[in-house]
């Protein structure tokens, strides 16, 4: 039945605080803490921040923690320009990437949790593997039929290229999905946000000529129609693309290959 | 424990093949939904303070029976519709779930024959 509460091994309490050793310009982050072997249940730290020695970003602080209060502080984090997408998180209440995300665009103390409703891992990591397998399972490369040209690329106008813009930009951060209530209740099965998202991507390719079989693989109640257009994923996507609206075309495209 | 593999787990059961059906059908009625609403708050209105004979004889009228037997089997069949969603979105427990949806879709049909059985004595005088 529901569950009102989170289950007993995951309620967060108390934690360590780490004050800052100088400086004045201080700023508190609050960041989730679980360690597996410990037995132990998720805690929060408290972690003073001198940021006239820090970076302007999430990102920057983490890694000052990590490097110099706490090295068992655990978070994935790569190219720190938003190109990646290993450091999303949840910072301020809202799914981001932390390299992007500027610490001055946080009021009062930072608060930093992994991506919801996701298994952890460790600390800020959250287990993407269902994620990164719904991606694998639209097959998210070109389909086709006919022989490629033998003497080129496969072509596209400039007007069908263009309707790539805004799709391709995805870097599968999983922050959309993350904070879609539907994916939350039914992620086993609905597909979420980026993953639809990069479904529409090979579905609107001019160059792909399996559009048909896409949206068969889509017509369902679950993969797709979970969707209820909630707008969390438009909102919150780091990357500024618009997961809602790629949804909402392939229903159009649903009922464009249907009678009423 | 399960050692299948996650991409065996995405895939799952595989697509359902429907679903637009259910998605179009809730937003065609939401649509007639619109003008047959302004109708029957019109309707209402009118017949505010009327007494009992009054309202028995508008509600017998030919249009007025049949616009309103419309708009109670499309109310009916479009909160079957939405309430079949929120069922599936939150029970997880199959055995209600289904129950509910059963329910649900048994009562919308149940008021349906309600609907065009008290209308039809009332305009057809029986």
């Amino acid at each position: 039945m529901a569950q009102f509460r989170l289950p007993e091994n995951s309620r967060i309490s108390g934690g360590k605080h780490h004050p800052a050793k100088s400086g004045g310009n201080i700023r508190r982050f609050k960041i989730y803490r679980w360690e597996p072997d410990s037995g132990k249940n998720p805690s929060t730290d408290t972690f003073d921040v001198d940021l006239d020695s820090c970076g302007p970003m999430v990102l920057d602080a983490l890694i000052k923690i990590k490097n110099e209060v706490d090295p068992t502080l655990t978070f994935r984090r790569s190219c720190r320009e938003g190109i990646c997408g290993s450091c999303a998180m949840n910072i301020d209440g809202s799914n981001t990437l932390a390299c992007t995300k500027a610490i001055a665009d946080v009021k009062g103390e930072v608060k930093i949790y992994p991506l919801p409703h996701m298994p952890v891992v460790k600390d800020l990591v959250p287990d993407l593997t269902h994620f990164y397998a719904q991606h694998a399972s639209i097959r998210p490369w070109i389909r086709t039929q006919s022989a490629p040209p033998p003497d080129s690329e496969r072509l596209q106008s400039k007007e069908e290229r263009a309707k790539l813009d805004g799709l391709y930009e995805c870097i599968l951060c999983a922050c959309c999905s993350t904070s879609c209530p539907s994916y939350w209740w039914n992620g086993e099965r609905y597909l979420g946000p980026a993953i639809l998202l990069q479904a529409y991507r090979w579905i609107i390719d001019s160059r792909d000529e399996a559009t048909g079989e896409r949206l068969d693989e889509l017509e369902d109640p679950f993969k797709l129609y979970r969707c209820h257009t909630i707008m969390n994923c438009t909102k919150t996507c780091p990357k500024g693309l618009n997961p809602a609206l790629a949804i909402a075309e392939i229903k159009k495209l649903m009922v464009a290959r249907r009678g009423l | 424990m399960s050692l299948q593999t996650p991409i065996a787990r995405a895939r799952g059961l595989g697509s359902a093949k429907s679903g637009s059906e259910h998605w179009i059908v809730q937003r065609i009625t939401a649509v007639l939904l619109l003008p047959l609403t302004l109708w029957f708050i019109y309707f209402a209105c009118m017949l505010v303070g009327a007494d009992y004979a009054a309202i028995r004889a508008a509600v017998g009228q030919p249009w007025n029976a049949a616009l309103l037997a419309t708009f109670l089997i499309i109310v009916l069949y479009h909160a079957q519709l939405g309430l079949q969603v929120v069922i599936e979105d939150y029970l997880h427990v199959r055995w209600l779930e289904i129950t509910a949806l059963v329910a649900v879709k048994f009562i919308a049909f149940f008021g349906s024959v309600v609907v065009l059985l008290a209308l039809a004595r009332v305009a057809l005088g029986a």
